[in-house]
């Protein structure tokens, strides 16, 4: 047992931070934010060329061949840089979708009474399939831009994520291979990027209190901002060690478990990092309230505490 | 990323059940908790088998007595023999897993010799001499002087939560050797025999009724100064050894302990009607991701002490962002345990009852969550120190 990151693992990771950083540093970020703009397509086809969204298809078949511990640590970086779109559904149709490999189409998901994140930009719409809250029991993709005709523009949230109510039931469309994994491979990267963005705002708080005096000492000299700043670790940390070994053993319940726990780091760590800024953190300027908008739309989607938790409880003897 | 077991620690996991299947059901009855020398009895029985068997000391590198397994060979030792449901190292504990690592990795030859064969047979107990009235979670605030005297240290002052001072054959004992050097930097780390003159135990009372620990008064005691382990004045480094092995594997079986609790819950809510009760369902749903994550974190970080070559300690900042979150889990456990016993659940004679009272020690024992979360601050995420 070696529970750690291989050295090709911790290479994929350093690359895919320094392609983002790149790509998308706080500027573009930024710039990105007060423009408006939704996906970015020569972003999203460069992220193709690298490829991000066939890294799991097999050589064969134009991918990289690699698998689910690969692509989670791929969204985790997503999720500390903030770069908006339906990545994630686009990634888990790379194959069956034309042009979703190559980052040439945008994949948008719809999952029954979830708002459709990205739906005015997106050409095909991964169908989540009925069942239980718990479990889908397949997906369907559509056309995008027929669905959409009968969608209505939500103000959102989360400015970066646009979002679109659909009228249910979408009818027809084309069954998807593996469709009863779509649910918990979402649900997955969705942990991933809840990482991401956790141990983001930890590095955020932990950088503010060492910089930021008052009382004549920087803030974190103070047990009360210590405190946050630890119990940020603690999450994350935990949090970590969910994701990463539910990304080795793809186990349903143990999924489950990660996006619990994942979600409350994302969120609850977006929280104290605001905290820990202070006047700061409420205000446009600082970056920490898009953590926690994206940490709490993530939160619903894929598979929603209550549902996580359902899974977790059928476990037990 | 690989949770997969080698053939060899495969092979190695199934010798160990092989033999817990032979020799658990001939074990006798476990004394009851205030039962002290009964406790002992048993408890160095068990150690005795281990020894036989070729398990004590597993972790312990070979030059002290041990096996010098690795990290994953340790963990799994843990892992199985809670499964099994043997016995809990208990009075052997702080010899196994203190004072014996730490004279192992800081005592001479002949203190080696001396000290390290009788814990890993069960024939010595240690009990552990750290804290002090006035010096609980600031330990280097300790005040308990010892004063040489030709080749004796004379000892005066008084240590508490003492486990196992009833019965310990041993002391690992921290004492302040230069009143007049900064607080970290006067103290030694000596091995005081518990039926010298001028030692009084006194058992303390728990909340939970029992006495799990004692008062220790300490009145011109004399040490041989060759008892000391380490330099003098270096008592405080040689510490940071013991407490790295304390706050490192030293929950490994409780985590399984806790999951195996946790089903046996869900099974009496079933039993009960309670099940279909969604928010206690939901809530035992969620302690199922926090154990099955914590034992995750657990084969994280055994992972990353055996790729650093550790010898079963794992680094002690790991351990600090482990226990902060077993100990509050531990504690919603029983919490949740309660809900599922309804009206049960102020009945001591009831399983999970004592359990509860007890878990209130976690955030509290081998250092404050409040002082974990001070290291996790300063030592891992570089936080300024201050107050």
């Amino acid at each position: 047992m070696d529970f750690q990151l291989s050295d090709d693992q911790r290479a994929l990771r350093a690359g895919v931070r320094e392609l983002l950083a790149g790509r998308f540093g706080r500027d573009r970020m930024r710039a990105a934010l007060d423009a408006g703009t939704g996906v970015d397509r020569a972003l999203w086809r460069e992220l193709g060329e690298a490829g991000f969204f066939a890294l799991r298809l097999p050589e064969a078949e134009g991918g990289v061949g690699l698998g689910l511990p690969e692509s989670v640590l791929l969204f985790e970086e997503v999720g500390r840089s903030l770069l908006p779109g339906p990545l994630i559904a686009t990634h888990l149709a790379a194959g069956p979708v034309k042009g979703a490999a190559q980052g040439e189409a945008v994949v948008a998901v719809l999952d029954a009474g979830q708002p459709v994140a990205h739906l005015g930009e997106a050409d095909a719409l991964l169908v989540l399939g009925p069942g239980n809250a718990a479990r889908a029991s397949g997906g369907t993709v559509r056309d995008a831009v027929r669905v959409r005709d009968a969608a209505d523009p939500v103000r959102s949230i989360d400015p970066f994520t646009p979002l679109w109510r659909v009228a249910d039931p979408v009818e027809g469309g084309e069954p998807l291979p593996r469709g009863e994994r779509l649910r918990d491979e979402g649900a997955l990267l969705a942990a991933a990027e809840q990482l991401g963005s956790a141990a983001r705002t930890t590095e955020m708080a932990v950088q503010h209190a060492g910089e930021r005096e008052q009382f004549g000492s920087p803030i974190g000299s103070f047990q009360a901002v210590k405190h946050l700043c630890a119990g940020m670790l603690v999450r994350a940390e935990l949090a970590r060690c969910a994701v990463y070994a539910a990304a080795v053993t793809a186990d349903p319940v143990e999924i489950a478990g990660a996006k619990l726990l994942a979600d409350d780091a994302a969120v609850r760590n977006a929280r104290d990092c605001l905290q820990v800024h202070g006047g700061m953190g409420f205000t446009w300027e600082a970056d920490v309230h898009l953590h926690l908008k994206r940490a709490w739309l993530r939160s619903g989607q894929w598979l929603a505490a209550a549902a996580a938790e359902e899974v977790l409880a059928g476990d037990l003897c | 990323m690989d949770l997969a077991y080698t053939e060899e620690e495969q092979e190695f996991r199934a010798r160990l059940r092989e033999w817990l299947a032979a020799v658990l059901p001939g074990l006798p009855a476990k004394p009851g908790p205030d039962d002290w020398p009964g406790r002992r009895a048993y408890d160095t029985a068990w150690q005795r088998m281990l020894y036989d068997a070729g398990y004590a000391g597993l972790h312990w590198p070979v030059d002290a007595g041990g096996r010098g397994a690795t990290p994953t060979q340790h963990l799994i030792f843990l892992e199985e023999t809670e499964r099994a449901g043997a016995p809990y190292v208990g009075a052997n504990f702080v010899g196994l897993l203190h004072a014996g690592p730490t004279i192992a990795a800081e005592g001479t030859a002949e203190q080696r010799a001396r000290w390290l064969p009788p814990v890993l047979r069960g024939d010595e107990i240690w009990c552990q001499g750290f804290s002090e009235p006035d010096a609980g979670s600031d330990l280097a605030a300790l005040r308990t002087r010892a004063v040489r005297d030709g080749d004796h240290y004379v000892v005066s002052g008084s240590k508490i939560w003492t486990s196992h001072a009833e019965v310990a054959d041993w002391c690992e004992l921290l004492v302040r050797t230069d009143p007049a050097a900064p607080r970290h930097r006067g103290i030694s780390w000596l091995a005081m025999e518990m039926d010298a003159p001028g030692v009084t135990v006194r058992p303390l009372r728990t909340l939970a009724g029992s006495t799990e620990f004692a008062e220790m008064f300490l009145d011109e005691v004399r040490v041989p100064v060759s008892h000391r382990v380490g330099a003098e004045n270096d008592g405080w480094r040689v510490t940071m050894v013991t407490l790295s092995f304390e706050r490192g594997t030293a929950f490994v079986g409780e985590v399984v302990a806790c999951r195996r609790t946790l089903d046996a819950l869900a099974a009496e809510a079933r039993r009960s009607g309670r099940w279909d009760d969604p928010v206690l369902r939901r809530r035992l749903g969620r302690l199922n991701a926090e154990f099955r994550a914590l034992w995750r974190l657990t084969q994280w970080n055994v992972s990353e002490a055996q790729r650093a070559g550790g010898g079963g300690g794992v680094p002690g900042t790991g351990g600090s962002v482990f226990k902060l979150r077993y100990s509050h889990a531990r504690q919603e456990l029983y919490e949740a345990a309660a809900e599922v016993l309804g009206a049960d659940s102020a009945d001591l004679d009831r399983e999970w009852v004592l359990d509860r009272l007890s878990s209130l020690s976690y955030t509290i024992a081998a250092g404050t969550s409040q002082i974990q979360r001070n290291i996790v601050a300063e030592r891992i995420l570089g936080l300024p120190k201050g107050r």
